[in-house]
């Protein structure tokens, strides 16, 4: 293994040692969402005139899973070894930070494709979707989890204090993939907040990523790849830029 | 090519955010190398920079102004290179706490790209008395064994300069042995060693050279031989049971009842007595000695200009 092979292997390990938590906690939650809400608006009007809710339900919570756990993962990942101190064995490496990059994008990656089939796993059960162009649905996951493992390697630069990541977590990392149309599909709001919906990055993860399975999106799958590619770009150029830099991790 | 070479390194950390002013100067214009094979010694009271130094050796931080280069690297523009020619054992105990000793050894030769690196892994676990620990986790090991553990990882790419930080900060006697007795040998097959510490007995014992830093810039830098010839030469020990009155306490280093003066002659010592004897005291079992590295510190310490050998 090169040395920013050995660092995503790390990485990698890190979280499967704590499986329990990294992997089950998360698959358990969506398992409880689909048991809620599938149970109390199953039976609702079929979603684009021709999926059940539940079915409807189930590559959301997937995504969503996929979309928080790749977070998760490059954002605890570095702020526990900051404030533990471990990451001097890194900061005292030849990696540069590219291989930073990726090792930490790529190992969030692996985790948020992990929970996600878990999620699939268990939540199909409850309703099953089509896989009307598999491609997409590939395509969506691991550009979305790329994207968010990038923003957590921002926050887990940024942050200083647990409860400082708590902030980024609670105030925008959830309240945006709740908001991105995992329950319910844009269409159904009023114009207003369709348009504010329009505004979220990670709406286009979701809709992409449910095309896939459907064959039917709000937009087009070809408008949320542009988008969703554009958005993973500026971030991880914003995050090797804080690599590269050393912000916060050398002085 | 010197192993490590401080160009006019300079230091200043910013003010925190919600103060103005001109921030901390850590360091100023530190100039000096280090050839290669030597085991070379850093001392300075707390907060000399001796720490922020070594930092910015070993790219944990960076230097507001001037170079720092590793046997020709300059640890900013080419660090790849000049952090695979340094083993840095930090002064914090740190650890990862979801590996065992084995794998955290492992994990840290394959960030320097070394593969299959067992056996000198199993030498290193056998050298630190280790090797009954090599597949415990972090978590579970005892401080010194973790100060164990950061040593053979700072050594896990066989780096031709060792940094030592303040090693042996709360260590027990049978591993600070352990510890010199390996880092010396490994200093005689031609490792270059930066020591940092607290304990001058030590440094005296193991360096060959030594630069003392007070407030940022070096205020001693010379051959320990040397240090030790152009200090006062003796030292008058006794003990007192009072207090000794102000004039003669700035002069004298005061250890509970032990009071020691530096002397250069028998008139100095008949002096220093004298003194004494006029305070009303007594002085109990006085005894000369010769001057030791703890001497030299705190006579270079205590004199205002800078003196450079």
């Amino acid at each position: 293994m090169t040395g920013w092979q050995t660092l995503f292997y790390k990485e990698v390990l890190r979280f499967w040692k704590v499986g329990f938590q990294t992997v089950g906690a998360p698959v358990l939650t969506a398992v409880l969402y689909m048991l809620i809400f599938g149970h109390v608006l199953q039976g609702q009007a079929l979603v684009y005139g021709k999926v059940s809710y539940t079915a409807f339900l189930v590559p959301g919570l997937v995504m969503m899973s996929v979309l928080q756990n790749s977070f998760a993962n490059s954002s605890s990942s570095l702020i526990q070894s900051k404030i533990m101190g471990s990451l001097v064995f890194v900061l005292l490496t030849p990696l540069s930070h590219w291989h930073w990059f990726w090792a930490y994008v790529g190992s969030s990656v692996v985790r948020g494709l992990l929970v996600g089939t878990g999620v699939f796993v268990v939540t199909v059960f409850f309703g099953q979707p089509g896989f009307v162009a598999p491609l997409w649905i590939v395509v969506f996951a691991v550009l979305g989890s790329a994207m968010l493992g990038a923003l957590g390697v921002i926050a887990g630069l940024w942050a200083e204090k647990f409860d400082q990541m708590a902030t980024f977590q609670n105030f925008i990392i959830m309240p945006m993939t709740f908001l991105s149309g995992v329950f319910y599909s844009i269409h159904s709001l009023p114009p207003f907040w369709q348009k504010v919906s329009h505004l979220n990055p990670f709406f286009y993860m979701i809709d992409g990523f449910r095309y896939g399975f459907f064959g039917v999106s709000d937009v087009s799958p070809w408008l949320s790849l542009g988008l969703v590619t554009a958005a993973f770009l500026v971030i991880s150029a914003v995050a090797v830029n804080l690599l590269r830099t050393g912000y916060k991790i050398r002085m | 090519m010197p192993a490590i070479s401080f160009q006019s390194v300079s230091k200043t950390y910013p003010p925190p955010r919600n103060q103005s002013g001109t921030g901390l100067k850590a360091l100023e214009e530190v100039s000096f190398d280090i050839q290669q094979g030597e085991f070379f010694g850093l001392l300075g009271p707390n907060g000399a920079g001796k720490t922020t130094l070594i930092s910015i050796l070993a790219g944990l931080s960076r230097a507001s102004s001037g170079h720092v280069l590793v046997h020709g690297s300059d640890v900013q523009l080419d660090y790849a290179n000049a952090r695979r020619k340094l083993g840095v054992v930090p002064q914090e105990l740190v650890f990862d706490p979801f590996f065992t000793v084995r794998e955290a050894l492992r994990i840290q030769s394959g960030y320097f790209g070394i593969q299959r690196n067992d056996d000198w892994i199993d030498e290193l676990l056998a050298s630190l008395g280790l090797a009954d620990k090599a597949n415990a986790n972090m978590r579970q090991l005892s401080g010194g064994m973790k100060r164990r553990v950061l040593v053979a990882q700072a050594l896990v790419h066989r780096p031709q300069v060792i940094v030592l930080d303040e090693p042996t900060a709360g260590v027990d006697v049978e591993l600070r042995q352990t510890l010199w007795q390996f880092i010396a040998k490994l200093n005689k097959q031609g490792s270059t060693v930066l020591l940092t510490t607290h304990y001058l007995e030590e440094a005296e014992a193991l360096c060959s050279r030594i630069a003392m830093l007070k407030q940022g810039r070096v205020v001693a830098l010379a051959q320990t031989s040397e240090l030790l010839r152009a200090a006062s030469s003796n030292v008058l020990r006794f003990k007192i049971d009072s207090e000794l009155p102000m004039h003669l306490a700035r002069q004298a280093r005061i250890t509970g009842r032990i009071v020691q003066f530096p002397a250069h002659n028998a008139h100095e010592i008949e002096q220093y007595l004298a003194a004494v004897r006029e305070a009303g005291l007594v002085a109990q079992d006085v005894e000369i000695r010769k001057a030791d590295l703890e001497d030299v510190f705190l006579q270079v310490m205590n004199e205002q200009p800078a003196v450079a050998a």
